[in-house]
């Protein structure tokens, strides 16, 4: 077992041929460490109470609105709650789809900017640069979504243009008349990858700055050139840190609510579809907040967008599933 | 201090000033004349609240009830209202659930949920559903080199249905005569959040043209085409920015965002949106309230002249009889002040049309016999 | 610190020592590569903060803006009075703060919990559910605090409620950074500790935490930034008012978020948008007035140390 916290003794006996002290009894049950540990089992647990108090209130909420539902709740494109006809197809397009571009977008920035900060910047930018990066994160999502769309939409116009016009026959990159402005699911991606470049930057950062000076060392004294240091000792040093920081991004742009709310053009149910990234849409988080407020004074309604918030908790779900699936390998792959 | 706050607005500072005087001599609760008819003569003698009140509701009438918040407290300086536009299905549940003194809605409580019957076991005593602003929808275009559009309740349907999608359809240019409409892709722009203000524009229109909005009247869009903003402001703020764009929205919003309103034609004759031609509308409208209760219906269908039938009528829910005195005594006062015809005369240049007089009479008995 | 052992995965280059061009040439595209991104990502900061403080730095300047709240404001059409933004300024800080003092303890204990104690299945639900939690959309936490407050327990909204749905926001973010930190102490330090006969939580509590204590910080500063500028569930919950409210156990408080919200419905005229940009401005500059803070109390921590 690889994970840190553990220590050697966990796996020596105890003297007088106690059994060994692993893990959670390195303390030796003296009053303070039972307390301690209680504290944190404590805080696990409230954790732990807490997601199940949600999901249940979601599924409690939702069933009786999926049961009176007269679509395919997994295959209907549309989404009206009176009468009650709804399906996900949609919302999940569009929520995944801006994620991902978001994804796809600030990861290669944000591991290459903790890099700067952490092995090229000079000393005296270093810090600075660190503290530019965190600005981001300091601005609110309000103000992301009212700068979008006001402010940068109109101004990234001619740019869909041009990607339409070059790009058009990849379907994915099709023109969509019905979508003006510039509000589309290809520019909540990039604005979403804003909002969570300096998350993953600041804890990428963190975890490469960590990477033990040995190991560059040796890098170095082999005869690898900088970036061959990089490659070799601190990205993967770093691998799990920076899955883990883009799991948290993935999950801020997939649950982001104001911004999408305020940027992205909405589709009417009726509109011919299309896959291409420069339709519009809601996202499960967009889709509760425009309609909540309306929608909280009658239960079997707002089941219904409760249900559109379940599908989003599920998908959380197995991002993380995969997550966890691709650091474990790692890990068992390096040993 | 207070003065100088309103003092952009004349006819508000003067309303202002002159209550301010009244205020001084005014006593308490039920101290206030209902005639309110047609004359001037009512601005006096509303008493002041003390205790802070809190509302919630309807973003339509948000910006009448921050004028009318802001006017109230220049002239009660004790008294302390907060109106949250938070949408009317939550104003609604806020007030059932005892968050707040009285809810702000685009429409009635509604029997086919239970609303009354939660209101009331909420109060204690049956709510009520009192007529305050009236909001009209104003149809905004921007379509360039088209200053004055005239539309008929028919092409309203079939733009906003998709079935005319070119400004220059000869639909449009035969009821516009003189005007050289472009060949523009016409853009239709919808709420994309939930709203009364959708709720009541869908009614109108399956109303007046259900062939061409064939749809039930509901809060978030039915239409099959066009593209949803979220609220007044991006509604407005797309069709600033889009040639050929059109929507729907309450009269201040249009009128914040500068947009050009269609006038509309429902068989005498084109009618622009004033606070007179939209509160004839209201005038016109019967009672489906017993005693008190005084929600209405609308009759979208009139073909009477000079009357612009898309308003919507937003209502302050309140208890008729309140468990705690005092609150009473605030919501009585604050919305006397708010149906006083002293009031109701300031609300055009906010964007909303005043209650027609024999109206205000109604309203104002109701809130007096508030408990 | 058992899993990096680093993989040379290229011999030696063969020959006397020179690099290849190809190496060298991989290695200058690199570093190019790391610097431009650098500099793109500023543009986005540069650009927002442009927008921001040159349409709402004006307002901070009014002297009104700090010591007034929005009492007596009017449709924004008749008002051309700016006022202020008090009332918002206390109420984030009030709200900010109730939801640190909530969401950090547990935070900083169940990633104690995951590093330090948490073994086997136990752990793995627990480290599961954090990344659960960090799913639910902020709107979804609002919707559950007022289905639990008002509908089951029938109390009054208070501004307390407002935080309560922003600690299911922070507590995973600051779990998630915090572990990550904990993990990053090399396990020497510890056994060090173990083997001066230190009981394990005085080890964790004077030798783990302080190691690593400048990343904590700087984690849930990162969470509480996100969770200040958080709006939906603020819409919900808190409801906005005029006025100035101090006490986050009664009445409606506002909060930067809720002002820029509403100013915003009237962002047309421009008074309102003065008031929306304004508050971003305001909200900002008290953000990053707080990173500063942490920063130096890790540097103090540091030095302390």
């Amino acid at each position: 077992m690889s994970s840190t916290g553990a220590s050697i003794i966990d796996e020596l006996p105890g003297p007088d041929g106690r059994r060994p002290l692993s893990g959670d009894q390195a303390g030796t049950g003296r009053l303070g460490d039972r307390i301690f540990k209680a504290a944190a089992s404590g805080a696990g647990g409230i954790v732990v109470v807490l997601v199940v108090l949600v999901g249940a209130f979601l599924l409690i909420t939702a069933i009786p609105a999926l049961r009176g539902n007269t679509a395919n709740f997994f295959t209907s494109r549309d989404f009206t709650t009176s009468p009650l006809h709804f399906g996900i197809v949609q919302l999940l397009w569009t929520t995944v789809m801006s994620s991902i571009i978001a994804l796809v977008i600030a990861v290669p920035f944000a591991i290459a900017i903790a890099l700067f900060l952490t092995q090229y910047a000079p000393r005296w930018l270093a810090r600075p640069g660190a503290a530019v990066i965190d600005l981001l994160a300091a601005v609110p999502s309000i103000v992301y979504g009212l700068w979008g769309a006001y402010v940068v939409a109109p101004k990234f116009v001619p740019v869909q243009d041009a990607i339409q016009t070059v790009f058009g026959w990849v379907p994915f990159l099709k023109g969509v008349p019905s979508v003006s402005g510039g509000t589309t699911i290809l520019f909540v991606g990039l604005i979403l990858s804003i909002m969570i470049l300096p998350i993953i930057t600041a804890i990428s950062r963190e975890v490469f700055a960590q990477t033990p000076m040995t190991h560059k060392e040796g890098a170095i004294a082999l005869g690898a050139t900088k970036w061959e240091m990089i490659r070799t000792a601190v990205l993967p040093f770093g691998k799990p840190g920076v899955i883990s920081a883009s799991m948290l991004g993935l999950g801020r742009a997939l649950g982001e609510t104001i911004a999408v709310m305020l940027i992205l053009s909405t589709i009417p149910n009726g509109a011919p579809w299309t896959w291409s990234f420069f339709n519009g849409g809601s996202t499960f988080a967009s889709l509760i907040a425009s309609n909540a407020p309306e929608a909280i004074s009658d239960m079997r309604q707002m089941g219904a967008y409760i249900a559109a918030g379940l599908v989003l908790f599920v998908l959380t779900f197995v991002v993380n599933v995969i997550a966890r699936v691709i650091i474990e390998r790692r890990k068992a792959f390096t040993e | 201090m207070n003065t100088k706050r309103i003092g952009a607005a004349a006819t508000l500072a003067l309303a202002g000033s002159l209550s301010l005087a009244a205020c001084g001599s005014a006593s308490n609760g039920g101290s206030t004349t209902s005639s309110s008819s047609t004359g001037a003569s009512d601005t006096a003698s509303s008493s002041c609240g003390t205790a802070p009140i809190k509302s919630s509701g309807s973003t339509a009438q948000q910006n009448a009830m921050d004028q009318a918040i802001a006017a109230y407290t220049a002239k009660c300086a004790s008294a302390k209202v907060t109106y949250n536009g938070v949408g009317s299905g939550q104003g609604i549940t806020d007030f059932i659930g005892k968050q707040t003194a009285f809810a702000g809605s685009d429409s009635a409580l509604s029997p086919d949920k239970g609303e009354p019957a939660k209101a009331q076991a909420a109060c204690g005593s049956p709510a009520w559903d009192l007529p305050m602003v009236v909001g009209p929808i104003a149809v905004a275009y921007n379509v360039k080199g088209v200053s004055k559009l005239t539309l008929t309740p028919d092409l309203i349907a079939k733009i906003f249905s998709g079935k005319i999608t070119k400004w220059d359809d000869p639909a449009i240019a035969a009821r516009n005569s003189g005007v050289s409409l472009p060949a523009t892709p016409i853009s239709v722009f919808f709420r994309s959040d939930s709203s009364g203000t959708t709720d009541n524009f869908t009614k109108y229109m399956n109303t007046v043209d259900p062939t061409d909005w064939p749809t039930k009247h509901n809060k978030s869009w039915d239409g099959k085409v066009g593209q949803g903003k979220p609220k007044s402001a991006g509604v407005g703020q797309a069709v600033q920015a889009t040639d050929g764009g059109i929507t729907y929205a309450e009269w201040s919003y249009a009128i914040v965002n500068k947009l050009n309103m269609a006038e509309l034609d429902s068989g005498a004759g084109p009618v622009a949106l004033t606070p007179e031609t939209a509160g004839k509308a209201i005038a016109a409208a019967t009672q489906t309230g017993t005693g008190n209760d005084l929600s209405l219906k609308l009759d979208y269908k009139t073909k009477a002249a000079g009357v612009y039938p898309i308003v919507l009528a937003t209502y302050e829910i309140v208890c008729s009889k309140y468990a705690d005195p005092t609150v009473a005594a605030n919501v009585k006062a604050f919305l006397t002040y708010m149906a006083s015809s002293e009031f109701q005369g300031t609300l055009a240049s906010v964007g909303s049309a005043p209650l027609p007089p024999a109206f205000q009479t109604k309203v104002q008995a109701a809130i007096q016999a508030i408990s | 610190m058992t899993t990096t052992t680093p993989e040379i995965e290229r011999p030696i280059v063969p020959g006397l020592g020179g690099r290849s061009a190809s190496r060298t040439v991989k290695n200058t595209v690199a570093t190019a590569a790391v610097w431009l991104a650098f500099l793109i990502a500023l543009i986005p900061l540069v650009w927002i903060l442009w927008t921001v403080f040159s349409r709402g730095f004006g307002s901070l300047l009014h002297v009104s803006w700090w010591q007034k709240d929005q009492s007596g404001a009017g449709a924004p059409a008749f008002d051309h009075s700016l006022r202020g933004a008090r009332h918002a300024v206390v109420g984030t800080l009030l709200m900010g703060l109730a939801t640190a003092v909530i969401a950090i303890p547990i935070a900083v204990l169940t990633a104690i919990y995951l590093v330090e104690y948490g073994r086997g299945r136990v752990a793995r639900a627990v480290s599961f559910m954090v990344d659960i939690m960090s799913g639910i959309p902020s709107i979804v936490a609002a919707l559950f605090v007022y289905a639990v407050w008002v509908t089951t327990l029938g109390w009054t909204l208070i501004p307390l409620c407002s935080s309560l749905a922003l600690v299911l926001l922070m507590v995973p973010v600051v779990t998630r950074s915090s572990e990550e930190m904990i993990k990053l102490v090399p396990n020497e330090l510890r056994e060090a500790s173990y083997a001066l006969g230190v009981p394990k939580w005085r080890t964790i509590l004077r030798v783990v935490l302080p190691t690593c204590f400048s990343g904590i910080v700087t984690g849930a500063l990162l969470g509480l930034a996100r969770v200040m500028g958080e709006t939906a569930p603020l819409l919900l919950l808190a409801s906005y008012t005029q006025y100035l409210n101090q006490n986050v156990f009664s009445g409606s408080m506002a909060a930067l978020p809720t002002l820029i919200n509403t100013q915003s419905l009237n962002i047309a005229v421009p008074i309102a948008a003065d008031r929306v940009w304004g508050a971003a401005c305001t909200l900002i500059i008290l953000v990053l007035a707080m990173n500063l803070l942490g920063r130096f109390i890790a540097r103090f921590a540091k030095v302390h140390k």
